[in-house]
């Protein structure tokens, strides 16, 4: 029975954690490289769930082709967000850029309330995807699994991408010392770009998951991730993408660890007191678990 | 090592021309009418107390600063207000001052990044062979973070670093600032080993009296004018080096 307990815990908290870990490195890669904290960065949630309710609900492409698209519209709207709205006012203070993330999220949820609907839409995901399977003799949906399996793929694909190639070793130098980097020729434009397109990216993944969780897509769709985003980020540490990673997944733990001890009287409480034991490493360590290295300055 | 012989060669165009410029931070202008050359395998100093600007000149000439007026020109082109991505494609390398070593990225990865903007592999694997016989330490250190390097092995990493993009000008910004003195002797040594190697260099230090005894031409700053240019040994005379050091402001005139 224990044995049980601690079995369903775990999966629910790696395959919870796996999901929280991929949207706040989501948001550590673009923090990273432009140091923005990006107000924006729900609405590549939301864009992504509402391709999947458009393409699920108005065409009958096979499923994987609803994904894939569904993920390339999170990488579309971030490469639009870079280059149409930030990069104009890159040069300009910081707190213009942060305006303008937070200008951006406004706007489009303005345009789903209109143009879409203020209410919930449906967002059909394949029968599969919540089918339960059984691990360790613990039910589940086929979600769970599926999303420790995509999040393993991806961490160590981004691994290889930021030790390996070029590319990621200049994002990882530029993250460090901006000006040293575009002092030894690399350039910002890209840079930044490809933290915004990898920024997309798993936020596109992730909407496909939380959609399977929801089952729905609304306006303020991306204002949960970038809450669970924000709050990882605080506890793994702003400067550091394995320190999001470890966030992401100390997060869900706590989470999982409160749903569980909490009597059930106390259970509306979880989130006040989530949000306390963020207060406390706010207060006891601003920078989170893992530190990072970083040097502070402006990017031009 | 090669002797030195006098740089009486025929001085075609420049492969620098800094033209009068003037640059501010903000409001407050730091540099006046600035104007200097540094022609195909000189190598040039830049002296000046601190303050005066030395800093800000090799910035603006990388790209990092814009002058708000006057030009820069390098070999022919016209770089005036080109960003330092540009310029280091161009062919101008800055070993920055404080080594900026990428702290927590391997010596490896700090020495690809030198590479970036000019990156060729099979170029690569040659020049990475000559930065290990120039800096043999590099090899020991190479699969290390840049920022548990000393000082004297991180300044030859901000060296090699910039040298992997075969610079037609090497721009160097007080590379012998806070090391041992055992140190600074391999630094004067290795700047002097690759002006022998003929790489045009541009030197600013605060180590005058070392700047300009390997220096083929001087200019001296102050409080953001050139004060002087010319021969090295013609500065020593002219301008109390010691004066100029102790902070007396315009210094020795
Ligand atoms: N980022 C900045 N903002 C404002 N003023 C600056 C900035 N950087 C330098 N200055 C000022 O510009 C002037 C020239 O600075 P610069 O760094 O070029 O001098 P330097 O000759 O390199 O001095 P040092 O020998 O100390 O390195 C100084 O008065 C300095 O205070
Ligand atoms: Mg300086």
């Amino acid at each position: 029975m224990n044995l049980q307990i601690l079995t369903e815990f775990t999966i629910n908290t790696i395959s919870m954690g796996s999901l929280y870990a991929l949207i706040a490195l989501g948001l550590v890669f673009v923090f990273g490289i432009c140091q923005l904290v990006n107000f924006a960065y729900g609405e590549f949630f939301a864009v992504s769930a509402y391709t999947l309710y458009f393409l699920g609900t108005f065409t009958s492409l096979p499923w994987f082709m609803v994904f894939l698209l569904g993920i390339f519209a999170g990488v579309a709207i971030a490469f639009l967000c870079e280059v149409v709205a930030f990069r104009p006012f890159r040069d300009r203070s910081m707190d213009a850029l942060l305006v303008t993330s937070f200008a951006v999220s406004v706007i489009a949820q303005r345009v789903y309330q209109l143009s879409i609907s203020p209410r919930p839409k449906a967002v059909p995901i394949p029968d599969f995807m919540n089918r339960t399977v059984t691990i360790f003799g613990i039910g589940t949906p086929l979600r769970n699994p599926l999303i420790i399996a995509t999040t393993a793929v991806l961490l160590i694909a981004l691994t290889l991408l930021m030790k390996k190639t070029t590319l990621g070793i200049a994002m990882r130098g530029a993250s460090e010392n901006f000006t040293t980097a575009r002092l030894m020729g690399v350039p910002a434009n890209l840079v930044i770009l490809a933290a915004f397109i990898i920024s997309g990216l798993l936020a596109g993944v992730v909407a496909i998951f939380l959609s399977a969780r929801t089952g729905s897509v609304e306006p303020m769709a991306g204002a949960g991730p970038l809450l669970i985003g924000f709050i990882a980020v605080v506890i793994g540490g702003m400067h550091s993408l394995p320190g999001s990673v470890v966030g992401g997944f100390v997060y869900a733990g706590i989470s999982n660890v409160l749903s569980l001890t909490l009597p059930t009287t106390m259970l509306s409480f979880r989130d006040a007191i989530m949000f306390a034991i963020v207060i406390a490493f706010l207060v006891i360590k601003p920078e989170g678990m893992i530190r990072g290295n970083y040097h502070e300055e402006r990017v031009g | 090592m090669v002797v030195n012989t006098t740089h009486d060669t025929i001085k075609t165009d420049p492969i620098l021309n800094v033209q009068s410029i003037d640059v501010a931070y903000g409001s407050v202008r730091v540099l006046h009418e600035v104007s200097l050359q540094v022609f195909a395998g000189e190598l040039v100093s830049i002296c000046g107390i601190n303050g005066a600007g030395k800093s800000t000149t090799l910035k603006t000439i990388a790209g990092v600063l814009k002058p708000q007026s006057g030009q820069i020109v390098f070999r022919g082109q016209d770089i005036t207000g080109k960003n330092a991505e540009k310029t280091h494609r161009l062919g101008i390398a800055l070993v920055p001052e404080g080594r900026e070593i990428f702290p927590s990225l391997t010596v490896a990865e700090n020495l690809r990044i030198g590479a970036f903007g000019r990156y060729d592999a099979k170029r690569y694997a040659q020049d990475l062979e000559d930065i290990f016989e120039l800096f043999p330490i590099l090899k020991e250190r190479y699969n290390q973070a840049g920022g548990l390097l000393s000082g004297g092995e991180q300044q030859m990493l901000a060296i090699a670093r910039a040298l992997v993009s075969r610079p037609d000008l090497l721009m160097m910004d007080e590379p012998s600032l806070g090391l041992a003195p055992a140190m600074v002797d391999l630094i004067f040594e290795l700047i002097e080993t690759l002006k022998n190697r003929g790489i045009t260099i541009l030197l600013v230090e605060q180590n005058a009296e070392r700047a300009l005894k390997i220096a083929d031409r001087a200019y001296l700053l102050s409080t953001g004018y050139i004060k002087f240019a010319g021969r090295p040994e013609d500065m020593s005379e002219t301008i109390d080096i010691t004066s100029v050091y102790l902070g007396d402001g315009e210094g020795g005139f």
